[in-house]
């Protein structure tokens, strides 16, 4: 048995020095498209270490969202600066010819230390065996509605930070759009190779998602993870060519988009008057009312990333008057 | 152990050596469709034992199909995308390595 403790442990050690080089590596790679790279990289261990702390749900969450989809979000960034590059070369001229514009090295230096020591005190400063909260979320979990823990505590004992967490994707999104319309479609045809797999794949990535949604109720899964799956099967389906159809882009996809933090505030207002807490479910409906809120969150999750993957405000028919 | 630990441990090993030899070839390969070659040859064959290794572990048929279907899926989306990596490379005029 120690020999599996000192595989385990050896293992973990490789993974945390693996993490915090790459982490440096991409901090500090100038090439950026190396940099993204390095980054996915990054994603995937972390999503490693997660899976070594016995927490599957965060794992999955870190491997599609932060590993696939910010990877992708970075890469068609990375591919909208070089184009933007390309037709303005302004950018970086001035600091080489006359305005020499420091930038001091040691000064991030200087403001990141006392924050890493202030880490540091408080990672140290915790008690050495807390107990957590996790006894309170089994001891709650018949009233919850769902059998997994994690969904029980995302959903409903703290449905709020949930809530909030859409209304930031939305304001994201928003962020993006107010900067300027979609890229233009690509002329060239995606190829037959792409065609074909984002054919194939495009319903298998729906059926994974519906899978993730209904499984988070009782095991790892549940609508982030569901909505991420939903919004890569979206990105295919943008890089093999496809657009959505101006007649949807107007209301349905603004529908689509809004449908879970608005199904999430309406749910929050009627509990409030109903039940006088926030998002306090009577246990006898949680489960069911946890499903059509992490329904309506993974259609919004998902069409949203999507959205942001597009990286700008979609044309419409307005826009054609 | 029983007779199916056994066999588990022996794809889980033949597997990683799959894993080993592709890592080796896309660090010491030349070019990139050398290195593309050694990455989705040995490791399709070496997850697709690693699957088979983990199935013979699994508590249900549904578990064993699961796993199954990741190596499938896998497979397709491998093969795919070396493909498109390829097609990129050759567009952007990088030379197949010569000896």
């Amino acid at each position: 048995m120690e020999a599996v403790i000192l595989l385990q442990w050896t293992f973990d050690t490789f993974l945390g020095l693996g993490l915090l080089w790459l982490a440096w590596r991409a901090l500090a790679c100038p090439d950026l498209f190396r940099a993204i790279v390095l980054f996915v990289a990054f994603g995937l261990l972390l999503a490693m270490a997660w899976v070594s702390l016995d927490a599957p749900d965060v794992a999955l969450a870190e491997a599609a969202i932060g590993a696939g989809l910010t990877g992708a979000l970075l890469l068609a960034a990375l591919a909208r600066l070089r184009s933007s590059e390309t037709n303005v070369e302004v950018a970086g001229q001035p600091e080489k010819k006359g305005l020499k514009v420091r930038n001091p090295q040691w000064l991030p230096v200087v403001v990141l230390l006392p924050v890493a020591a202030g880490l540091g005190y408080v990672v140290l400063s915790l008690p050495p065996d807390a107990v957590g909260l996790s006894a309170q979320v089994a001891a709650n979990l018949e009233t919850g509605g769902v059998s997994n823990p994690v969904t029980a505590v995302l959903l409903n004992f703290r449905g709020y930070d949930t809530l909030l967490e859409m209304v930031v994707l939305l304001l994201a999104l928003l962020g993006v759009w107010s900067l300027g319309g979609a890229a233009l479609r690509r002329e060239d045809a995606p190829g037959l190779v792409l065609d074909t797999l984002s054919r194939l794949l495009a319903p298998v990535l729906i059926l994974v998602a519906g899978y993730l949604l209904w499984v988070g109720a009782h095991a790892p899964g549940g609508a982030f993870q569901a909505g991420s799956v939903l919004g890569a099967a979206g990105v295919l389906l943008l890089l093999a060519g496809w657009r959505l159809h101006a007649g949807l882009a107007a209301l349905p996809l603004r529908l689509a988009l809004v449908a879970g933090s608005g199904i999430f505030l309406a749910m929050a207002v009627f509990t409030l008057l109903m039940e006088g807490q926030l998002l306090k479910y009577p246990p006898a409906q949680a489960g069911i009312l946890i499903l059509v809120l992490e329904t309506a969150a993974t259609v919004s999750i998902g069409v949203t990333l999507a959205a942001l993957f597009l990286g700008g405000r979609p044309p419409n028919k307005q826009d054609h008057r | 152990m029983i007779l199916s630990d056994y066999l588990s441990a022996a794809l889980l090993i033949a597997g990683a050596v799959f894993f080993l030899a592709g890592t080796l070839g896309l660090l010491r390969f030349p070019d990139v469709y050398t290195r593309l070659h050694a990455l989705t040859k040995a490791d399709n064959v070496g997850l697709g034992l690693m699957v088979v290794g983990l199935a013979v572990q699994a508590e249900s048929w549904a578990a064993a199909g699961k796993l199954l279907l990741i190596w499938l899926l896998i497979l397709l989306a491998g093969a795919s995308v070396a493909h498109l990596v390829a097609g990129g490379a050759l567009q952007r005029g990088i030379l197949p390595w010569k000896r």
